[in-house]
């Protein structure tokens, strides 16, 4: 085996770059966990848009009654503003922890992202009031096809920030054992989840308190 | 620090104790072996299952406990382990977590507690998947698509217990193989050594890569199908469910779609044939080069036909939804995507072959089987080119000619691939060579065995005979000659099926009784077979990552003494590393002295 050998030249062919082994840049160090947490997003990317495209064509039976209609309580859907504003509040403190990151600033780190979990917390127990509202005026998970999709989908969504929330709380316990490099590797990583599940959030959110139409006309996008 | 240079300066924390070295363990050796050999056994019961089913049909009646409803809980049961639990387990748990550290010269996984939790989320689905046998009413029968709305509807049987454990064992599955694909694909990405281009990378690590791209896009879509249907039948929700009268009962549910179902399923269920197919492919293009001391064909065009079959794969699904029907667009758009896909895919089997035109072909035990992967797969694959029309299928869909197409495809030709590589890269895994003459016989008797079960099922489809029933006495237009084809072909599949008790003795014997493997008992070229120690120790390399100099296909090189150039081995002065593209690699080239001229 050979030892001690120059390193390949670089060639022009995007396939041919120099694995990450070769580069230098101290920077790469989180570089293995912002890759795996991309292919993890397009895992959850693919989960809801497949979930989206089920309920687009299930709405589309004669048995779909919309929760947005005026007399249905997503008519007016305040409680959901109440926990978007929450996870949006979250989704900024972890933006800040990152800008503490940048500053090297390792007890801030800690503290606002502390916040973003506590906020995420909020609003995890936002929906569950939700869900209780909901099944307190007689809305139950298999009443109709629309209350179905939406307890799946929120639920999905909000099992996704609990798991979330597992990851933040075992960076915030081990915050103390890790230099200021690697926690702001973790504050990066939490931020960018959090970032994705508030933007797949407001796309449930928006779906969900459409109206009927909005449905149609989705849905013969489709094609159904 | 970069991973590769970080990973050479850390010191190496040996597991110490027997349990972290084997059982807890977070070695990536150790958890393919802990991931193959939980797919062999669950694939075994599936084995014993096929025989069961193949008795019935053979010999109507001879076991007394194989009634019909024992028979689709068999052919539930035997589907799905077999293309779930063994297959895809084996090839993305087993063989990539086993070969992408050490092909790519990693020293593990880049999340090896990750991949540890993946192997034991999977054990617990295969737990909860076997549980089923035990529970009241058994497995559930459904078929392995589990098609609502019979899947959870009084009638089939296991709808009590049976289908729930099915559905939650999928979706635990489903976790633990998300848990491993992000390790493979970042490991892969991220992990590479020194010198260690994507383009020089082995076509095995393409297979494996890109199959494990499909399976994270494509699982999800049965974890959603999975997750609705167990949401109609524990919540009484109506996704899949339509209004029906059950038992002479009005149903609760109503105005559910059950071909939504049948959508979702098949975009997870075509991705997941070439889930399956893709790491065969690419263990098979390196067992064929290896063995022909040759470089494999058009290297660059057989990654972008791997690339192109992941793509394509993923607008197909509708063709296995024919019968169920569809707009005659969706259908020529469906006929016209599968027929497309043969195209990469035909291009795949004329580099094979082209690799093995005047090579140096040793017919070593590994080699039968790839070869006989070869044959396998052009047979299965030419009948998928009928039932992609959608005219073709309509009549063929229901009978023994689909049963015996995806079989030799799917079935076979993956199962061969998969005999292949553990005969190839047994030596590595465990430092013992296994023993050629039973795994000669074994080879011969399967391979025959499998042509001499599958093929006359062609006909008996032609004839018109339906698949999924449990009993055809008394059909009239299914003749006598059927019947006897029939009971060959169940004493066929006893055999082939007992034959694999040879192999499984060989596994075990060689273990221990084994001839000694050297370093790199077949003379290749890729990184696995040059570790300082066989099998490779906890951390892969020793003190420093080997350095790749040209790709993983240097065999008969014109000027070299030896066969074969190991990809650590640095370029020699006026060589020009191969770059993988087809007119390069000329069969021609041996003669071509231009190479040798310039040699020192």
């Amino acid at each position: 085996m050979s030892t001690a050998t120059p390193r390949p030249a670089p060639e022009l062919n995007p396939f041919d770059r120099p694995p990450l082994a070769s580069r230098s840049a101290a920077a790469e160090s989180a570089s293995i966990g912002k890759t795996g947490l991309r292919f993890l997003l397009a895992v959850v990317t693919s989960l809801f848009m497949l979930l989206i495209v089920a309920m687009l064509i299930r709405s589309q039976y004669a048995d779909w009654e919309s929760l947005t209609e005026p007399w249905q309580p997503l008519a007016h859907p305040w409680s959901l503003w109440v926990n978007s504003a929450l996870l949006l509040l979250a989704s900024v403190a972890l933006q800040w922890a990152r800008s503490a990151a940048r500053r090297q600033d390792q007890a801030a780190m800690v503290n606002r992202l502390a916040l973003g979990g506590v906020l995420s917390c909020g609003f995890v127990a936002g929906q569950l009031w939700v869900w209780q509202l909901l099944h307190g005026q007689g809305f139950g998970v298999a009443g109709n096809p629309a209350n179905s999709f939406f307890y799946l989908l929120t639920g999905l969504h909000g099992l996704h920030i609990v798991g979330g929330l597992l990851a933040w709380a075992k960076v915030l316990l081990a915050a103390r054992y890790l230099n200021t490099a690697q926690l702001a590797a973790r504050v990066e990583l939490c931020a960018t989840y959090w970032h994705y599940l508030l933007g797949v959030w407001l796309v449930l959110f928006a779906l969900l308190t459409s109206s009927p139409q909005t449905f149609r006309s989705f849905a013969s996008l489709c094609g159904f | 620090m970069a991973y590769a240079e970080d990973a050479e300066h850390q010191a190496l924390h040996e597991p110490r104790s027997y349990w972290t070295r084997y059982i807890w363990s977070q070695d990536h050796k150790v958890i393919a072996i802990q991931y193959s050999l939980t797919a062999i056994v669950a694939g075994l019961v599936a084995l014993v299952l096929s025989a069961l089913m193949r008795m019935q049909i053979g010999f109507p009646g001879s076991l007394e406990f194989v009634d019909a409803e024992a028979y689709y809980q068999f052919m539930t049961m035997h589907g799905m382990i077999m293309v779930i639990y063994l297959l895809t387990a084996l090839f993305l748990g087993g063989f990539g977590n086993y070969l992408i550290p050490l092909m790519v010269g990693a020293r593990d996984m880049v999340f090896p507690y990750v991949n540890m939790l993946s192997y034991w989320t999977y054990l617990l689905s295969v737990i909860i998947l076997l549980a089923s046998f035990f529970v009241p009413g058994g497995p559930t029968g459904a078929g392995w698509t589990l098609y609502p709305p019979q899947a959870i509807s009084q009638g089939t049987p296991g709808t009590d217990w049976g289908i729930v454990l099915m559905l939650v064992s999928l979706l635990v599955f489903i976790v633990a193989a998300t848990m491993g694909g992000l390790n493979y694909v970042t490991t892969v990405l991220q992990a590479r050594t020194h010198g260690m281009t994507l383009l020089r990378m082995p076509l095995t690590v393409w297979g494996i890569f890109s199959a494990t791209i499909l399976a994270l896009l494509a699982f999800p879509a049965l974890f959603v199908s999975g997750i609705m249907m167990l949401f109609d039948k524990v919540l009484g929700t109506s996704f899949f469910m339509p209004a029906m009268i059950s038992m002479g009962q009005q149903l609760d549910h109503e105005g559910g779609s059950p071909i939504l179902f049948q959508h979702l399923f098949w975009f997870f269920g075509h991705p997941e044939v070439y889930i399956v197919a893709l790491p065969a492919f690419g263990l098979v293009s390196d067992i064929i080069s290896v063995h022909a001391r040759k470089n494999i064909f058009g290297y660059r065009m057989m990654v972008w036909a791997i690339i192109a079959i992941a793509v394509l794969s993923f607008v197909v699904w509708a063709h296995h939804m024919y019968v169920s029907g569809m707009n005659p667009y969706f259908g020529f758009f469906f006929a016209t995507s599968t027929l497309i896909i043969a195209v990469p895919t035909a291009l795949k089997v004329y580099n094979w072959v082209l690799t093995l035109w005047r090579g140096d072909v040793h017919l070593t035990v590994p080699m039968l089987f790839a070869l006989a992967f070869i044959l396998t797969f052009v047979t299965g694959g030419l009948t998928g080119l009928f039932l992609g029309n959608v005219i073709v299928d309509i009549p063929l869909s229901d009978t023994y000619f689909v049963v015996a197409h995806f079989h030799m495809v799917m079935g076979v030709a993956p199962i061969l691939v998969v005999f292949g590589a553990i005969y190839h890269w047994y030596p590595k895994i465990t430092g013992r060579m296994l023993n050629d003459t039973i795994g000669k016989l074994h080879f011969w008797i399967t391979f025959i065995g499998t042509y001499l079960i599958y093929f006359p099922m062609h006909y008996l489809g032609f004839l018109g005979m339906p698949r999924r029933y449990y009993d055809y006495e008394g059909i009239a237009f299914i003749p006598q000659s059927a019947h006897d084809l029939n009971a060959f072909i169940t004493v066929m599949a006893l055999t082939v099926g007992l034959a694999q008790l040879l192999f499984v003795f060989n596994m075990f014997y060689s273990a221990f009784k084994g001839r000694p493997a050297e370093a790199n008992p077949w003379h290749a070229t890729s990184l696995e077979w040059l570790t300082p120690q066989t099998p490779p120790a906890h951390g892969n390399w020793g003190p420093s990552l080997p350095v790749v100099h040209r790709w993983a296909y240097d065999y008969s090189v014109p000027g070299w003494e030896q066969d074969y150039v190991p990809q650590t081995e640095p370029l020699r002065p006026g060589e020009t590393e191969h770059t993988g593209i087809a007119s390069d690699s000329s069969p021609l080239d041996s003669t071509d002295s231009s190479i040798a001229e310039g040699k020192p």
